[in-house]
């Protein structure tokens, strides 16, 4: 049963869009569809197919339409910090047929160092305009930690030799709707694992705007997409667990929905790689999984068009979409088990809920998997 | 104007933070050339203190697009220095993974990211579609969508999007410029494959991710050798990937190739892109394991272009410094007793010529001192240039039977002499040649995977760490851009010390005490801008090394250091 009071608020909102200017006519995602030769009728198929994936009730199809539909007014600004261009590289590859290439057209892509063809003087030009033009208007997505403090000037950018973090808080003041793509701008990533010689920081410290984080080393794009369209849905920030995260994204566990939760419950574990029970798609705890730990929807959505994830090509999840996961994870080949008493992220990785932090809950959970693990082991033994 | 400087920061269509500076005279000829990465993440002192199996993990974070060769090189100098020999499944694997990376690489650079230096999507606009799919036929028999409907869907698309007069990311560009030298109708069938590119690059990401369960950064990997087993025994897995890979592969042969030699044609009298070989030492090493004992590629190097003589990599020679780069140290050390802590020095001011033809107040390096976060890597003290043009020449002069048909074949179809392959226009073509020769060979390495798996099952080595033993080992190979080495220690169970020389470090080194340069500015040196406040040609050649200045970025082992690191419970291990 869908609240009439989200029906209504998403109505007025989806209204209030449909009366902005159009930036460009004949280029929302339903007019470049039908470009490419899609029908009205795949259009809805993909809207459903997105409305599922937000895990939003059913009769939103109509409303993640017409949202859809508006979606060319979203001039997007896409910044480079302190990164590896794997998130950039995630975006490319997008899982509805051709969708991925219409992501630049329907979003109107501003600026994007990696595919843009400006450079120098001219890419400097670009933004500028683009933030002046678009004031209030634009979503901005980063990529990438940010130096800060005394270690600001490890990133600069442009013929001024302006800061990374000075970018990011231009941009961002500006900005309509701030999205920090991938764990580095999400946490702080790698370049802020311990030690962090740069001071990298992640986005929500820099700005003192709302950020949603989409972590992911790199997230899936499709977590991408289903933001933007929950925020023109929405008008405000999607649901979030605690640490920013789009409920619809990130509110289960890895360990709930995988493909080898039988094996675990069966107590038929991996013991080392390359053994009889990697062959037989046994459980991978044992060799380090972090799937109890980590909040994210690989296990449902996979990657690259479903073709695999890591648990299906035999190697445990490392929790890339946590924070501080190259500390709090590592060894990743290794369980965390033993680590009870001194747990992910002071008690907030392995609760039950992801927006419930409760100590007394991960400790229960950390013991009860381990100790799963290690009664189950033992009858099978016996067996 | 003499002496004038120009800045182009930052250069786009490239992976990371780069910024080139030229000093041009009266005749807008560059005298001088400095080319600087403007981020440091130093993700090599985050490895320190870590377990040795999660190395590779955190190595693969330098680079997204590079994104399977550093996960390799992490897991193989782990491997190397623990005495461990994966079993041949996972090398063949490995290499199955290797080639969907070039495929992926080679062709995305080409198309999304270099080619707008030698198409105009403008001029495009203006082709006759019927013209233009005749001409597509000059260049192969078989054309890869030049069908003259199928071109005019291009062009009504790009028009479209023209008159909507928002270029989004084709705005405020160079289109129209004097040195782009392609007809109309030759742009447009390179549009055409622009667009098919963008598709088929997530066909060959999803061949990866068969065996690697994601593109980018796969996870299958393990020090001792793959994890993937079950996709290995899986003849679905092991069709998918094969289907996927010739997918791309048909791409290579029917678009990427034509539309070089086409290039090669177009662009052989344009000044900007030949005679500029870059720094003439070419330098690389074996790689591709295609069977049991057998390699795609050989290694060798080469010096000052005289193509009569190859000589052999004595890795010892290997060395890096900062006499001109961020941090304190600036003595030439080999990687493995590297010692850098980083000294930020910053830009000084100057006006410089803007985008409108004034003067602006600007940062510019500071090139008596220090310019940059890329290190200079040496061999026996001397700039060496890697990446496909380096791979492609010294194979051709050892005879290797895989590279050489190519390579006279790509000669003959353009008429060009050996010699026009040390330019611009040859890095930019021994990179497809590269991915030529990878696409057609890499389903042997497919089948001597299957003849193995019938008698063989293992995909992983057994082995030990001895927290009481000292551990050191190396990767040396051969990757998109060029020859890779990571040089590792290991103390106590955990690593004490890890160094990456990459790619594009020795492509876009600055310069080194004697005052040698490295590649990216050296074929900067002489040549003309046409117009000072668009550089294309800057652009245009520094896009042909394909940089990936993440990967190019790092910092040695830090003695002395005062950072602290990260410290493995002992416990937990």
């Amino acid at each position: 049963m869908v609240d009439n009071h989200n029906v209504t608020t998403i109505q007025n909102r989806l209204s209030e869009l449909a009366k902005l200017p159009k930036m460009k006519s004949n280029s929302s995602i339903m007019e470049v569809l039908n470009e490419h030769g899609f029908t009205r009728r795949d259009f809805m198929k993909w809207a459903g197919a997105m409305t599922a994936l937000m895990a939003l009730p059913a009769s939103f199809a109509p409303m993640v339409a017409q949202a859809a539909e508006l979606s060319d007014r979203l001039p997007v600004i896409w910044l480079h910090m302190a990164e590896c261009t794997g998130c950039s590289e995630s975006l490319l590859r997008s899982d509805t047929p051709t969708i991925d290439s219409l992501i630049f057209d329907y979003i109107s892509l501003e600026y994007h160092e990696t595919v843009m063809a400006a450079s120098g003087w001219q890419a400097e030009e670009n933004l500028e305009q683009a933030i002046e033009k678009y004031k209030g208007k634009y979503v901005l997505m980063v990529e990438g930690g940010i130096p800060d403090g005394d270690s600001a000037f490890y990133l600069t950018v442009g013929p001024k030799g302006t800061t990374g973090r000075e970018h990011a808080i231009h941009a961002s003041d500006n900005a309509l709707a701030i999205f920090a793509i991938g764990t580095c701008s999400s946490f702080g990533g790698i370049q802020a694992a311990a030690p962090n010689p740069t001071n990298a920081q992640p986005l929500h410290k820099i700005t003192n705007k709302p950020v949603i984080n989409v972590p992911g080393c790199p997230p899936s794009e499709k977590n991408i997409v289903g933001n933007v369209l929950n925020f023109l849905l929405f008008g405000t920030l999607p649901a979030l667990d605690v640490y920013n995260r789009p409920k619809w994204a990130y509110g289960l566990r890895i360990h709930d929905l995988c493909e080898r939760r039988g094996r675990f419950d069966a107590g038929e574990f991996v013991q080392e790689f390359g053994d009889e029970g990697a062959k037989k798609g046994y459980c991978l705890y044992k060799v380090g999984c972090k799937g109890p730990y980590t909040f994210n929807n690989c296990s449902r959505e996979r990657f690259n068009q479903h073709t695999s994830w890591p648990i299906q090509a035999g190697h445990g999840c490392i929790g890339c979409s946590e924070p501080d996961f190259w500390d709090q994870m590592g060894p990743f080949e290794v369980p965390l088990g033993d680590r009870l008493y001194n747990t992910v992220f002071d008690g907030l990785g392995a609760d039950a809920i992801s927006d419930k932090i409760g100590i007394g809950v991960l400790a229960i959970t950390g013991v009860a998997v381990a100790a799963h693990a290690l009664i189950a082991t033992a009858t099978k033994e016996k067996e | 104007m003499s002496g004038q400087r120009i800045v182009v920061d930052p250069i786009t269509r490239i992976e990371g933070h780069l910024r080139v500076e030229v000093v041009v005279d009266e005749n807008n000829v560059v005298k001088e050339a400095y080319s600087g990465s403007t981020l440091w993440r130093g993700i090599e002192v985050i490895v320190k203190g870590r377990d040795p199996r999660d190395a590779g993990f955190m190595t693969q974070r330098i680079c997204g697009v590079c994104t399977f060769s550093h996960y390799r090189a992490g897991i193989e100098a782990v491997e190397n220095a623990l005495g461990i020999v994966p079993p041949l499944n996972a090398k063949l694997t490995r290499t199955l993974m290797n080639a969907a990376l070039f495929l992926h690489d080679h062709p995305v650079h080409f198309y999304q990211l270099h080619a707008l230096d030698f198409v105009d999507v403008v001029s495009a606009l203006s082709a006759d579609p019927k013209k233009a799919s005749e001409e597509a036929f000059k260049y192969c028999d078989t054309p890869y969508a030049c069908g003259a409907d199928q071109l005019k869907l291009v062009q009504d698309k790009v028009k479209k999007f023209v008159e909507k007069g928002n270029l989004g990311p084709f705005a405020n560009a160079y289109w129209g410029h004097s040195t782009y030298k392609f007809t109309p109708e030759q742009n447009l069938i390179a549009l055409s494959h622009y667009l098919e590119c963008l598709r088929l690059q997530r066909t060959i990401a999803q061949a990866m991710a068969v065996f690697g369960a994601k593109q980018p950064h796969p996870q299958s990997l393990t020090v001792g050798g793959v994890t993937c087993v079950m996709d290995l025994q899986s003849p679905a897995r092991l069709g998918e990937y094969m289907v996927k890979f010739q997918e791309m592969a048909d791409f290579v042969n029917r678009a990427y190739w034509p539309d070089l030699v086409m290039a090669a044609k177009a662009y052989a009298n344009e000044p900007s892109v030949v005679n500029d070989v870059g720094t003439p030492n070419l330098l690389t090493y074996q790689d591709f394991q295609i069977g049991a004992n057998e390699y795609l590629f050989d290694g060798g190097y080469i010096l000052n272009c005289d193509i009569s003589k190859v000589f052999e990599v004595d890795e010892s020679k290997i060395t890096e410094e900062a006499t001109r780069s961020w941090y304190k140290n600036n003595s030439p050390l080999h990687p493995y007793d590297g010692d850098t802590t980083p000294n930020y020095t910053g830009f000084k001011d100057a006006k410089t010529l803007n985008a409108k033809g004034e003067m602006e107040d600007t940062k510019v390096f500071d090139i008596d001192g220090k310019y940059s976060w890329i290190k200079a890597p040496r061999y026996d003290s001397l700039p060496m240039q890697v990446g496909p043009l380096a791979n492609i020449v010294v194979n051709y002069v050892k005879g290797n039977k895989n590279v050489v048909p190519v390579v006279d074949k790509f000669l003959a179809e353009t008429g060009l002499p050996v010699s026009a392959v040390l330019s611009t226009l040859g890095r930019t073509a021994c990179r497809m040649i590269e991915a030529k020769i990878i696409a057609d060979n890499t389903l042997k390495a497919l089948n001597n995977l299957i003849e193995n798996l019938k008698i063989d099952d293992s995909t992983c080595a057994k082995y030990q760490i001895d927290p009481t033993k000292e551990y050191k080992g190396r990767f040396i190979g051969n990757v998109p851009r060029g020859m890779l080495s990571h040089w590792c220690r290991i103390k106590n169970g955990v690593i004490e010390n890890w160094q990456a020389v990459v790619p594009s470090t020795w492509n876009a080194s600055p310069k080194d005490a004697k005052g040698q340069m490295g590649s990216y500015e050296a074929c900067l040196i002489g040549l003309k801008i046409a117009d000072l406040k668009q550089p294309l040609e800057i652009i245009r050649k520094i896009h042909s090394y394909d940089p990936c200045i993440a990967c190019a970025v790092h910092v040695m082992d830090t003695k002395g250091n005062e950072l602290s690191s990260y410290k493995v419970n002992p416990n937990l291990i």
